[in-house]
């Protein structure tokens, strides 16, 4: 194909795009079209298709979108592990300059498909899952302030995560890593249906992202139980309002800078081409203006997890609940200074990357002080090992060595020789599996007799 | 002492649904004030945008090249005044004056609709002569920035003719008052706006 | 079976590992030794904190755990305790401040900006690299040659590198040297390193690029002076002519390139490509923004556009090919939006619009 052809309807999509010479997309979409065709089949035998739109589709329960936005974090984490899979085998397949079994056109987009659905449809799913079935709970109200655009919000998530794998196979997934740096991802690096496809899925997640941040924190706000000041709030209320605070703050810059990529490479405009007086590092300025802070987005909540798992299982109120939320606040504030740290290798002197470095660094404190205050929590308790224990026993081993990897990466010339390594790769996966991921699992064991009546089996 | 001491700690509250409509009242003016403040992130990174892109012609026009004075200020002051009548609009809601309401929102709704024909008169002309937004960074930048707000004053408008519509349906109801307050604000917000627009792209290029 | 898991394991990862380099933690040249013992320091400074957690982490829940046979120690109570806060609150602000320090003073040591000048190491030799689709153009503008995917630098002598690119973002990095500085299209940015031993290093793009990413990399030659000089002058007399013609060609996508020499590089190809305008009939970065301090082309210069044009001219597909987009046509475009919407979403649109190139 040397020829890119641009409709005004479907952009860069057409028919040509659909890979059916490709034996691996077309054995998968045969299985998922099976396995998908069973699913109906049996929902139709079963009679459940009523039931399905009425209590779950069109549900504004906040608890039943809570438990579907952990469903659609699980199925995503199925297709984003396979992703993780395929690269590796890719990678072991390849070493000492064989081919492999993928073209480097597949092997780039499974890797920034990857990246994408963990972060945006994993991670970001089970986080908000998670909030929206525990914190009215928490705080004593029957829903969210606004419960049908909390539907809305979840049903733009999902459109979001169906975007990405139609892609898979209808047209191509974006080739430019999970961030997609212009001019890399611009109109001329980047052909093909592939970024489009990355723009408008993360646009429509993140647009509901956002108004589910609205949500949240209205319903924090107003939506307390009479007699419940913000200091008797519990500790992972306060961390879901750190995060919203943080989302409705941080995903607007995201929207913005999705849109100038968007109008880049259908409107033939220059924000971050190389001609025409464009300027790509605005991109990455801005796009780690969101991304920074949205790495807090995916883990302050679980510290509200952990501190409700670990009160809970050793018997004792929590160590310093007051510390705790001034810690949480700290942390929500600092994140948006620090986003620098994440390009020092740009050159842009010893003053900027100090500054940056440092504050950087600064967050460990009161990252610090939450350990040890989940620490001082388990001494002198009497603490039962069972399933959300573990994980967070886990969590606080796993996290307190990606946060130290992490101050590392802050030292600017320390980032000199680490950055763009396996050793940020396993840093922010460090983080991420060990922080967030550990932390949701404990979330899930925890209050999953909750949701469902039942207690899972330990053993 | 028992491990139950812990949970003790919790107020324990009976809220009984007669008393949780009275204690509560509507989340909806927070919510849109929040919304409104995430728009705002949206423009402030569209302005730092166009500070940034501001001065990159690539050979082509500038705003010295483009702007008309008078052209602008005339939009500028159609748009200033249709947040006064909607002022005046929303004075005439509270005393419960279903006409005249109506009435200052049409007279809103026209200056309003007078503002994006002339916007985009100007945007016309503009791709007419060749600077259009693929012409230079800086014209990406102009076009970006207001262009979103014209798209925003749009919106406006749909909204102030749908609400006309449901109060002329249903008179001033307490849900059409919530709803005429907070277009209300988000009227006067764009209008906030676009004063950092006029000042920050028209004014201080102009000057 | 079971019994010789723990051998199995430990062999499996001792294989995993087998592939690993060392260069950072033991590096070659002064910025990367003091970046390792920065790094090492960091480290250090962390585990006065880290290790004491990671016990207490594990030690706690097992001390205290519900089914131990004396419970007497069990204080519900105990949620708050001023020293303990004042510990974990100053401990660590402490170790930030000590690492804050270090980090200053290492900062604006190691700036990849500064020259290396103050290690009096000999006379610096100057290097201009430039990340192409996919390899690197190397030009030794003192001695007029130019290579790729292939470094060579003189032992203990500094080299100052200038670094750019053609297209897309990259970053060039020489682990035993040293760190990376990003290279970008338009811009010059700067990175001093010295290689304190004779060697091969491995170097690499570290920053993805696109689908020849993987095969981006290329050897780092430490010799002794003479080594060098006779590497100088096999690139002389071995070499072609590196021209901005030939640039032009050179800079065309391509994949897993091998090395080559050029004996000669016309003056100001490195200027010309940091100003993308090697292309003539282009204009040069430098000259536009000059221009726009003058207020820019005006209406007059709208239809100069071609002579500012740079990136689409270099699209390419996923497997790395140059491929010819839509000729940019915004007049007939923008007369079809404006004019007849039908030309947006009528039955007719597609077959107009699906602008074939060739």
């Amino acid at each position: 194909m040397s020829i890119e052809t641009i409709s005004p309807l479907f952009g860069r999509l057409s028919l040509d795009w659909i890979p059916y010479q490709e034996p691996i997309l077309v054995g998968t979409f045969a299985a998922v079209a099976i396995g998908g065709f069973a699913v109906l089949v049996l929902m139709t035998y079963y009679g459940l298709w009523g039931s399905f739109w009425r209590d779950w589709v069109t549900s504004v329960d906040h608890k039943k979108i809570g438990i579907m936005y952990m469903v659609l974090g699980f199925i995503m984490m199925v297709r984003g592990f396979a992703d993780a899979l395929m690269m590796r085998a890719q990678q072991a397949l390849a070493a000492g300059g064989a081919e492999g079994y993928l073209p480097q056109h597949h092997f780039d987009q499974v890797f920034t498909a990857h990246g994408v659905i963990m972060i945006f449809f994993v991670a970001m799913a089970f986080v908000t899952g998670i909030m929206n079935f525990v914190m009215p709970t928490q705080i004593g109200a029957r829903d969210v302030a606004f419960p049908f655009l909390n539907n809305f919000s979840f049903w733009m998530t999902v459109a979001g995560a169906l975007l990405v794998n139609i892609s898979l196979f209808v047209g191509e997934f974006a080739r430019v890593g999970w961030l997609a740096f212009p001019p890399l991802s611009g109109a001329s690096f980047s052909t093909g249906p592939g970024m489009d496809y990355y723009l408008w899925s993360l646009q429509i997640a993140g647009v509901g992202t956002t108004l589910s941040g609205i949500n949240l924190i209205a319903t924090i706000i107003k939506m307390r139980a009479p007699g419940m000041k913000m200091m008797d709030m519990p500790v992972f209320t306060w961390t879901a309002l750190a995060t919203n605070v943080l989302i409705v703050a941080a995903f607007p810059v995201l929207t913005a800078t999705l849109a100038l990529l968007t109008l880049d490479r259908y409107f033939g405009m220059h924000f971050f081409t190389n001609d025409f007086g464009g300027n790509p590092m605005m991109y990455i300025n801005l796009i780690w203006i969101w991304g920074h802070p949205e790495v807090y987005i995916l883990i302050i909540p679980i510290f509200g997890v952990i501190s409700e798992v670990v009160a809970t299982f050793s018997g004792k109120p929590l160590f310093g609940y007051k510390t705790m939320v001034w810690a949480t606040a700290c942390i929500m504030v600092l994140s948006f200074i620090v986003w620098l740290h994440h390009f020092f290798t740009m050159g842009s002197g010893a003053n900027v990357n100090t500054f940056f470095g440092i504050t950087t660094m600064i967050i460990a404190v009161p990252t610090g002080v939450k350990i040890f205050n989940w620490l001082f929590t388990l001494y002198k308790g009497r603490v039962r090992l069972e399933l959300p224990m573990y994980w967070t026993i886990g969590f606080l081993v796993t996290f307190t060595i990606g946060g130290m990897t992490g101050v590392l990466l802050a030292v600017p010339p320390v980032d000199f020789q680490l950055h763009n390594t396996l050793f940020l790769v396993a840093h922010f996966h460090n983080v991420i599996i060990g922080g967030v991921v550990f932390g949701v699992y404990a979330a899930v064991t925890y209050w999953w007799p909750k949701a469902f009546g039942f207690k899972l089996n330990d053993t | 002492m028992t491990p139950l001491d812990s949970t003790q700690l919790a107020p324990v509250m009976v809220v009984n649904d007669h008393d949780h409509g009275a204690d509560h009242d509507s989340p909806t003016q927070i919510g849109f004030w929040i919304y409104l403040m995430s728009d705002c992130i949206i423009f402030g990174a569209l302005f730092a945008t166009y500070a940034v892109l501001g001065g990159r012609y690539a050979g082509g026009p500038g705003p010295l090249d483009l702007f008309e004075p008078e052209f602008v200020a005339v939009e500028t002051a159609l748009l200033l005044f249709s947040s006064v009548t909607f002022g005046l609009a929303m004075l005439q809601a509270v005393k419960g004056n279903l006409n005249r309401t109506l009435v200052w929102l049409a007279v809103t709704g026209v200056l309003g609709a007078g503002f994006i024909g002339m916007e985009l008169y100007e945007f016309r002309h503009l791709i007419h002569i060749g600077a259009g937004p693929d012409r230079s960074a800086f014209l990406s930048a102009f076009f970006a920035l207001v262009g979103t707000h014209g798209l925003h004053v749009t919106g406006g408008i749909i909204w102030l003719v749908t609400l006309m519509v449901q109060i002329k349906m249903h008179g001033l109801i307490d849900a059409n008052m919530r709803r005429l307050a907070t277009l209300s604000m988000f009227w006067h917000f764009l209008d906030l706006i676009w004063i950092g627009v006029f000042s920050f792209v028209y004014l201080v290029r102009l000057v | 079976m079971f019994k010789y898991i723990k051998y199995l394991l430990a062999a499996a990862g001792a294989f995993a590992l087998s592939g690993c380099q060392y260069h950072i933690l033991s590096p070659q040249g002064w910025v990367g030794i003091q970046e390792r013992n920065l790094l090492v320091i960091a480290t250090l400074l962390m585990l006065i904190i880290i290790i004491p957690v990671l016990i207490m982490a594990v030690y706690f829940p097992l001390k205290y755990r519900a089914d131990r046979s004396d419970l007497s120690d069990y204080d519900p109570t105990f949620e708050h305790s001023n020293k303990i806060e004042v510990a974990v609150w100053g401990i660590p602000i402490l170790i930030t401040a000590a690492l804050g320090w270090y980090t200053y003073v290492y900062t604006h040591r190691l700036d990849p900006y500064r020259p290396l000048d103050h290690l009096q190491a000999g006379i610096p030799i100057e290097v201009d690299a430039v990340s192409l689709d996919w390899k690197w153009l190397f030009i030794y503008p003192e001695f007029g040659v130019a290579s790729v995917n292939e470094l060579a630098v003189p032992v203990g002598r500094p080299v100052n590198f200038r670094l750019t690119s053609s297209t897309v973002m990259n970053t060039l990095s020489i682990p035993a040297l040293g760190g990376m500085v990003y290279s970008m299209a338009g811009m010059e940015t700067q990175l001093h390193l010295v290689a304190d031993a004779p060697g091969v290093f491995p170097g690499r793009a570290a920053h993805y690029s696109g689908p020849g990413f993987s095969h981006m990399t290329f050897d780092t030659l430490s010799m002794s002076d003479a080594d060098f000089d006779s590497w100088i002058a096999n690139a002389k007399s071995d070499g072609t002519d590196l021209g901005r013609e030939t640039y032009l060609t050179l800079e065309k996508p391509s994949i897993a390139d091998p090395v080559r020499y050029f004996a000669t590089v016309e003056d100001g190809l490195f200027d010309h490509v940091v100003e993308m305008c090697v292309d003539s009939g282009t204009v040069c970065a430098g000259q536009m923004m000059m221009q726009d301090k003058m207020g820019g082309g005006g209406i007059a210069g709208i239809p100069n556009a071609a002579a500012y044009s740079y990136d689409s001219k270099r699209a390419i597909d996923g497997l790395g090919t140059l491929i010819d987009l839509p000729t940019p046509n915004p007049e007939a475009f923008h007369e079809a939006f404006l004019n007849s919407p039908d030309y947006i979403c009528g039955p007719s649109a597609r077959k107009e619009a699906v602008i074939h190139v060739n």
